[in-house]
């Protein structure tokens, strides 16, 4: 029994008091320019609610996982169907699309701020000087695209395996049985990759409810604060000595990653089971 | 156009991609990933003056080594580097080993108690970590801004993820051979030291990979824990690129980029057919 003492205990101090803490100091006024600590109840949600941060941040998170858990998947899911087939290219390639995942995310950020500058590379060779971190309504979308750029390729591996696992007997089958190629693929093979997306549906958005570098490294939340995720707002707040409003905006990304991911990670299962 | 035998069409391509597949696939490297690497590479290259608004053009001198050389001493590298190492090795090598102890007796022993347990070290894949009450935490234990502080953080983060990823591969192995040394008299120490562990090789090592992606590369939560007491390779590189000292210094940020990148990517080429097959290995069941 004693072998399961120092993990838990580690779990308990480093993971599980922090988190515990969280639900206490989100109700008082702890900050950086004074030492005595007291509760103030609701104040905190109330101001941040008042003051519309608490829903911007929020609709920001919300809308920036769901992009980048729909780009990496669809990305992913095509790499992995382009690259099926164990030729040289291909081996090649994947290895290609792999660098980005190793690669840090900070740095990743900055390749990109530098590629999209409005006199950037990318404008230089598209011929235009669109400011594509600098659009209220867009960028966003940038951001995520860059998110999901980085993590494609192990989206891509995770699909590649789901794609192996599937056995010849059933697509010969399906083809005797007169499908088109067309058919046996979505009707046949796609069903079964159940396990593979519901893994790579869970990571991107918990991966990305959880983000910070490359949106810091690219727009650091800008602009007008359309890009500030919750953890950017953190970050920025804590920086300021303002704990207690860091505190509460940790505590509602950890009601939100518990009230979003645990029901789709749910909803994915059953479909799994069903199939 | 008789069909004689029925080919294995359903899973083999039309000719015309066939031969379409190995262009497109070309053409898509080059774009989604070459031209972002490219642009680093020629940044790097570049002399102050031409990288201050980056490009992808060729630098009209390759000034590569010279930046890098640059970089590596007044950027910090070297120091940097051995904070990263002091934080990131202590961590895996923790975490490994006091999660497989763990998932061992998780995976072994079905009561409802450890069914209980389980479920809670799991919970932490999915549950973001608290990381500004974690820094309030480490003040009282006196641990604030210390290596053994941020070594804890980490281990408390992907402690889940070691447990689930070994309990899963643990119920897979036969107990035989655990009961074998168990009869011959072994304490439970050494059948986990020489019997068990050994057997868990191939997750572990995709463990491994996991955790030293994830810590390597971090920021965020190095910044919280030991931000300006102790440097790592990313905190650096983001105190230096944010700060004035490289402010559109774009030939240093990215000369910094390569020279952080290289170990990793060392680490890639060294060990590619192991870790790509770890990865997903956890993955698809």
């Amino acid at each position: 029994m004693w072998f399961m003492a120092p993990a838990f205990a580690i779990l308990l101090v480093f993971f599980f008091l922090p988190t515990l803490f969280n639900f206490v100091y989100a109700f008082t006024d702890w900050s950086g320019f004074k030492s005595a600590i007291r509760p103030v109840g609701l104040d905190n949600f109330t101001d941040l609610a008042s003051n519309g941060t608490l829903f911007r941040s929020l609709r920001v998170t919300v809308v920036y996982a769901v992009l980048v858990a729909l780009f990496q998947n669809a990305f992913g899911f095509g790499l992995a169907v382009l690259l099926e087939r164990d030729t040289w290219l291909n081996r090649v390639a994947r290895v290609f699309f792999l660098i980005p995942v190793l690669m840090s995310a900070l740095a990743v950020g900055y390749i990109f701020q530098a590629l999209l500058k409005p006199t950037g590379g990318l404008n230089r060779l598209l011929g235009i000087d669109y400011a594509w971190l600098g659009d209220t309504t867009w960028t966003v979308v940038v951001v995520a695209l860059i998110h999901a750029w980085k993590w494609m390729g192990l989206s891509m591996l995770i699909y590649l395996a789901g794609l192996k696992t599937v056995p010849e007997d059933i697509v010969e089958a399906a083809h005797i049985d007169g499908a088109s190629r067309w058919r046996t693929f979505w009707a046949v093979r796609f069903p079964l990759l159940a396990p593979a997306i519901t893994f790579n549906v869970a990571t991107a958005l918990l991966g990305s409810m959880n983000g910070f570098d490359i949106a810091q490294a690219t727009t650091g939340g800008g602009p007008a604060r359309t890009t500030e995720i919750l953890n950017i707002f953190i970050y920025r707040t804590f920086g300021q000595g303002l704990f207690a409003q860091a505190t509460t905006m940790s505590l509602v990304l950890f009601l939100l990653v518990a009230l979003m991911a645990f029901p789709v990670i749910y909803v994915l299962r059953k479909r799994e089971e069903i199939l | 156009m008789t069909p004689v035998v029925p080919d294995r069409r359903g899973v083999s391509d039309a000719p015309v991609w066939r031969r379409l597949q190995p262009v497109v696939t070309f053409v898509l490297v080059v774009l989604s990933i070459g031209i972002p690497l490219w642009l680093v590479l020629v940044t790097a290259a570049k002399s102050r003056g031409e990288a201050l608004t980056p490009d992808l053009s060729l630098p009209t001198e390759w000034h590569l080594l010279e930046n890098l050389r640059q970089v590596w001493g007044d950027g910090e590298v070297l120091r940097a580097s051995l904070g990263s190492l002091l934080v990131v090795v202590p961590s895996v090598i923790g975490v490994l080993l006091f999660g497989s102890m763990a998932a061992w007796i998780l995976a072994r022993r079905a009561t409802r108690l450890n069914a209980v347990l389980y479920a809670l070290a799991i919970s932490g894949i999915v549950l973001p970590p608290a990381v500004v009450t974690v820094v309030l935490l480490l003040r009282q234990l006196g641990l604030a801004g210390s290596a053994v502080g941020m070594i804890g953080v980490y281990m408390g983060i992907y402690m889940s993820t070691v447990i689930f990823f070994v309990t899963g591969f643990v119920r897979t192995i036969p107990t035989s051979l655990e009961e074998a040394a168990q009869l011959d008299g072994a304490s439970p120490m050494r059948v986990f030291w020489l019997v068990v562990l050994p057997l868990l090789r191939p997750v572990l090592a995709t463990a491994t990979i996991l955790v030293c992606l994830y810590v390597w590369n971090d920021v965020f939560y190095a910044f919280f824990v030991i931000g300006g007491r102790l440097d790592t390779l990313p905190l650096n590189l983001f105190r230096v690129a944010s700060a004035g000292l490289y402010l559109n210094n774009w030939h240093l940020i990215f000369a910094y980029v390569i020279l952080m990148s290289l170990p990793l990517v060392v680490v890639f080429a060294v060990a590619q057919r192991k870790i790509i097959s770890g990865i997903t290995s956890g993955a698809v069941k």
